[in-house]
Parts: C-alpha cells; structure tokens; sequence
C-alpha cells in the first residue's frame, strides 16, 4: 500500500508533535507560559539576519561529527569518544596557530591537517583499548573525553598559559594568519560550511559506494560471521575510529580558527554529545543529516533567550532534541508493532 | 591504633561510595536479568534533584528517598518497555535518556539550586560503632550508608541463595530455557528493571540528601557512568562490585589527599584521575583476564579470574520474543 504525500509527512512530523506536547507540559510544571517559552527560542533563533550565522556555527561541528558518526555506526561502534576526538583536534590545532609562524595561506590548512592528525589519534587510542584492550567503546571514550578536557585544562593554565595570566577564558587570541575569513560580518565561514557539506557527501559516497563500506556494515550487522568472512575486524573498527576522528578533529580545529578565534576550556561544546542524537535521528542516513543539524542548530542559538527573557534554564534546547529523539524512537516501535499486528491478523 | 586522620578517612570513603554501591548493585540486578540501563548518569541526576526538592518541599527524607526511587524506576521501565514492546536498541533509548534526564534535572532543578535542604542524619550504632578500627569506619555513619551495606548483602542472598534469584539469572542468561519452564520472563524484566531503577533513584537522592548536600547544576556528573563500570569491574556479582565501589572512592580520596603533597601536579590531574582508571579497571578485567587466560598456567588461572575474570549474563541487551 503507497501511502499519500500528506500522510507520509504527517508520518515524519509526529515526533514533533509529541516533543512540543512533552515540553509543554514540563513548561507548565515549571509555571511557565509555554508559548512564550516557544516564541523565545524563535525569536532567538531567527530573530535577525545575523542569527543565520550563529545557526550556521553551531551546524558545522554537528554536521562534521554526525558524518563521522555514520561511519563508526555502520561498523555498529557507539563512538561517544567523538567529544573528545574534537577537543584532540582543537588542542592539535591550537599547538599550530599558537606555535607557527607564517602567512594564512599556510597556517590554516595547517591546522585543519592538525586537527585532522589530532582527532585521529584519539581514534586510534578508543580503537586499540576496543580492540585489543576489549575496553567497551562507550567506556573507552568517556574515559578519553574526560581525559581530553583536563589536558586542556593543563594546557590553558600551564604551558598555554597568557603572558598576563590564566583566565577561564582560554589561551591568548590566535594571530590573524589563523584566522578563517568570516562570510561578511556574521559569524559564520564559508570553509567551515564547505568541509561539513563535503563531509557529508564523502561519507555518503564512502559507505554507498565502496568496498570499505561494504566490510564496515558486514561488522556492523555481525561482525563474528564479517570475521569468518576473512574481514581483518579489528583493523577495520579502528580504521573506522579513525575516519570519525578525522572528521571530529577538523570539527574541533574549526572550533579554535573559525569561531573562538583562541583555544577554551569548553571547546567541544557538548557537540560531540548532541550529534550522537543527531545521527541516532536520521536512521544513520546522510541524507536526513542535514535538515536535523538545521532543527538542533536553531534550539541552540535560540534557547539562551529563556535565560534571558523568562528566567528559565537553556536546557529546555537539549529537552526538546533528547526527548525528540526518545519520540522518534518510540513512534517508530509503536508503527512497527501496529504493522506486525496487522500483518498477523491478515 | 590508627590514627584518627586515617580513620576519617576511611569513614569518608566508606560514606561517599554508598551512592555508587546502591547505582552499581541496582544496575547489576538489571543486568543480570538481560536488560542494560545506559541511562544511569542522566537517571542519577534528574533522581538527586527530585530527591532533593521532595524532601525540602515536604520536609521528609524519607519522602525524598521514596520519590527518588519512582523517578529511578520510571526511566528504567522506559527502557524496559521501548527494548521489550517496541523493540528499539536499549544502549540507544539508554543513552538518549542519559541526555534528556540530564537537561530534565538543570531545568527543572533551577529553583532548587544551592539552597540550604535536609540531610540525612548522623546515627552511630551503639555498641558496633566501639569496635577499634572496623567499627569506627564502617558504624559510625547515617542510615544511608548502612542501608548500602545491607543492599550489598541482600542482592548476594538473593541472587545466589534463593530460589527467585535463580529464575532471575535463568532470564538473564537463558531466556528461552526459561520460557520453556515457565517463567514470565518479560514480567520478570520489567520487575528488575524497575528494581534496579528504584535502586539508582536511590543512589542519586543519596548524593543530594547524605553525600554531597544539596543540588546544583549537574551535581553527580560523571557518576552514572563510574557506577556502570563498576558493574562490569565487578564481574556482575554484589561483592565484587561494592569491592569496586570502595577501591573508587578510596582512589578518589587518596587523590584529594595527595594532591596538597604534589603542588607541581596540576589539579585536572586529579579531576580527570578518575575516569582514566575506569578505562584502565576495564582494561584489567578485559584484555587483561584475556591475556591470563592465554598465557598464564591453567592452576593459576582460577585463582585470578575470579578476581578479574567475570562475563555478561549472556542474553545481557538481547530482546526475548514471547508469544
């Protein structure tokens, strides 16, 4: 049965509708006025012309990370080591701005290999203790993440340290020459949005395509027959740790050259967090990447409004995407089960 | 006798790995029937708050305790009901839930942070609190602290000794067998679940109410997930996973303790000290007790994997499909 147009995107938005549903009645728990809550995080979100920009930096470190994510899913790794790969990644790049002389044309791809190279070392690291340490990955990468943000902690307020003296506020501002051209005055760079979209599409390409891919969903779906098979598993889940770790640490390299300009304690954001749920919601498709790290990229730059308008907590933006996430799931089952049922009464 | 430093400190480790005991212990009856709950450091928190702000709204621990513990059950059954009725991935709904109960506690804890609360109070136990050394360390604590002395022995009784504790691991390890048995081997999930749950909610109220007072943002941030460690440190089984929560919390102290010692060793050291030997623990009693199993002599071997060795119930995360 082809279902219509209408249903179908009925379908797709009854997640949606739930979320609202759920944040309503926690806004009316709280005593809030729920659609003032809403109307702030729109207005916040989309508010001025400039706002587009913010939306856009909070898109790029999703983007880059879900796409990296896509890659470890297929080979059915929980990589929540990905925060930390970012933060690998920014520190790596931070040591090249930081430390090397020389003209833009040079330093900023500099840093992105850096990042690069960061990021994927990490990568080797959760894959090694996956793999041979038999450490489960979630563990492996908490673990490293948590490493990650006390190294950086290290660095800022030790060797990285301003000649006027620490501050939570980071190291001291890089110098021009690492610095991303921004798209006009807003806050956004036309090489951050180019290397999420590319890496989106490299992924897509990588996993569709491609033998490697092939192998990776072969262990994702049972990687003790991927092994009978004759595929080196070990070496292709840290191969996959590694892709992701690229991506991640150009997403934290990016964090440094093109948003904060310095490196600071909270570089990762959480992002590596959110684009976990980012990729958990698109079904591991690519394709859906895109509108999903729009949606969470709009709560994030508009939530902060609640704090300053209604006294409310910004984590209402990490409510509405968690729970949106749980919904999506739920709703998923609940039609699974319905078709079943139906199926069986046939 | 030891000195009186060394056992305040003692006493303080013993204090501060109850949480833990009650977050390891409940999610190791969970496990143990086949169902993981990732959720525990989301779960733990949103439990602290409403824990919290139970017990200062009605000024009753034990309706903090009580509140926390339904919190700590609900999400679990969350879990429960979407791997069981609608089959979704538990380590998925697991780890969305840490996410969502995490900005649940900031959002609706805002009103509650560090404001002066209840806290459960100091009660020695008579005569066990004179013993030389033991006594001191382990009776002379809060009611809390002796109730996870009692979980501890209680979830060992009961999974090893009882007769429910046998159909429990029967469901964890052999789902189908046990079926064929008769038992309700979802019914019992969702009993374990909701259990091991209550258990965890119990864990956060007692960060908020005896070990770390009051509530803030992300107050026990971290924690669920040492505790879940620890599960898997601990083999699965209650001594050996109160063992892990003590060895924690004396690693923890033995940090602050040292870190005065050390100036030149900066302080991130120390915070990020605990998660990177959770990574090492694991470590031990994987590759490790894969390496003593390869290489060490057969003799041996026994001796030493009971400390390190220890497997997953086998059905641990696997859907059970009952007709």
């Amino acid at each position: 049965m082809k279902r219509s147009g209408v249903t179908q995107l009925a379908l797709m938005l009854s997640p949606v509708v739930v979320t609202l549903l759920f944040a309503t009645l926690i806004l009316l728990a709280a005593g809030a006025n729920p659609l003032e809550a809403f109307g702030n995080i729109l207005a916040g979100a989309f508010g001025s012309a400039k706002k587009w920009g913010d939306i856009a930096v909070v898109m790029v470190p999703l983007a880059l990370c879900a796409a990296g994510m896509l890659v470890t899913f297929a080979a059915g790794l929980w990589n929540i080591g990905v925060e930390g790969q970012i933060v690998a990644g920014a520190l790596a790049a931070t040591w090249v701005a930081l430390g090397v002389q020389g003209p833009p044309w040079l330093i900023l791809p500099l840093t992105l290999l850096a990042g690069a190279a960061g990021g994927a070392v990490l990568g080797v690291v959760i894959g090694a203790l996956r793999t041979w340490g038999r450490v489960n990955e979630i563990f492996a990468g908490l673990g490293m993440n948590f490493v990650m943000v006390a190294l950086t902690n290290y660095l800022i307020f030790g060797p990285w340290r301003p000649p006027d003296g620490a501050t939570m506020s980071g190291t001291e501002p890089f110098p021009l020459a690492a610095r991303m051209p921004m798209i006009g005055s807003s806050r956004a760079s036309l090489v951050s949005i180019g290397l999420a979209v590319a890496a989106l599409f490299i992924v897509y390409f990588l996993l569709r395509d491609t033998h490697w891919g092939l192998r990776l969903k072969a262990i994702g779906l049972n990687s003790a027959a991927a092994a009978r098979m004759g595929i080196n598993t070990h070496r292709e889940m840290i191969v996959a740790f590694v892709v992701c770790g690229l991506m991640a640490g150009i997403a934290g390299s990016l964090q440094t050259t093109a948003v904060y300009f310095r490196l600071i304690p909270q570089v990762s954001g959480g992002y590596g967090y959110l684009s976990q749920l980012v990729v958990l919601l698109s079904g591991l498709r690519a394709v859906a990447v895109p509108l999903i790290v729009f949606f969470f990229g709009a709560v994030q730059v508009g939530s902060p409004r609640l704090e300053l308008r209604m006294q409310l907590d910004s984590s209402l933006g990490g409510i509405l995407q968690a729970s949106m996430v749980l919904f999506f799931f739920l709703i998923k089952g609940w039609r699974q089960r319905l078709a079943d049922r139906k199926e069986r009464n046939a | 006798m030891l000195d009186p430093l060394v056992i305040a400190t003692l006493q303080s480790v013993v204090a501060s790995a109850s949480p833990l005991i009650f977050a390891g212990i409940g999610e190791t009856l969970t496990e143990r029937v086949g169902i993981v709950n990732l959720s525990l450091d989301g779960t733990i928190l949103l439990s602290a708050m409403a824990g919290f702000a139970a017990a200062y709204l009605g000024n009753s621990l034990l309706l903090g305790f009580f509140v926390a513990a339904v919190v700590g059950a609900l999400v679990a059954l969350v879990v429960a009901l979407s791997s069981i009725v609608l089959k979704q991935d538990q380590v998925a709904i697991g780890f969305v839930l840490t996410l969502l109960c995490a900005d649940l506690s900031s959002f609706i804890g805002l009103p509650y942070v560090r404001i002066p609360g209840p806290s459960v109070p100091y009660m020695p136990l008579g005569v066990l609190a004179s013993i030389p050394v033991l006594g001191e360390v382990f009776f002379r604590q809060n009611l809390v602290v002796y109730a996870s002395y009692v979980t501890v022995f209680l979830a060992w009784g009961w999974l090893s000794l009882t007769r429910p504790g046998l159909r429990l691991r029967s469901v964890g390890e052999r789902p189908e067998a046990a079926f064929a048995r008769g038992i309700a081997v979802n019914r019992l999930r969702y009993t374990y679940a909701a259990i091991g749950g209550a258990l965890v909610g119990i864990a956060g109220a007692s960060y908020s109410l005896s070990v770390k007072l009051g509530w803030s943002h992300r107050h026990t941030s971290g924690m669920g997930w040492i505790a879940l460690a620890i599960v898997i440190f601990g083999g699965w089984s209650p001594f050996r996973v109160a063992l892990g929560a003590y060895l924690f919390g004396a690693l923890k102290s033995l940090g602050s303790i040292l870190q005065p010692s050390y100036p030149n060793v900066p302080t991130q050291v120390f915070q990020a000290a605990p998660f990177a030997l959770m990574v090492v623990a694991l470590l031990v009693v994987g590759g490790g007790a894969a390496w003593v199993e390869r290489y060490v002599p057969a003799k041996l071997q026994r001796g030493i994997l009971a400390l390190i060795g220890g497997s997953p119930p086998a059905a641990l995360g696997k859907r059970f499909e009952q007709l």
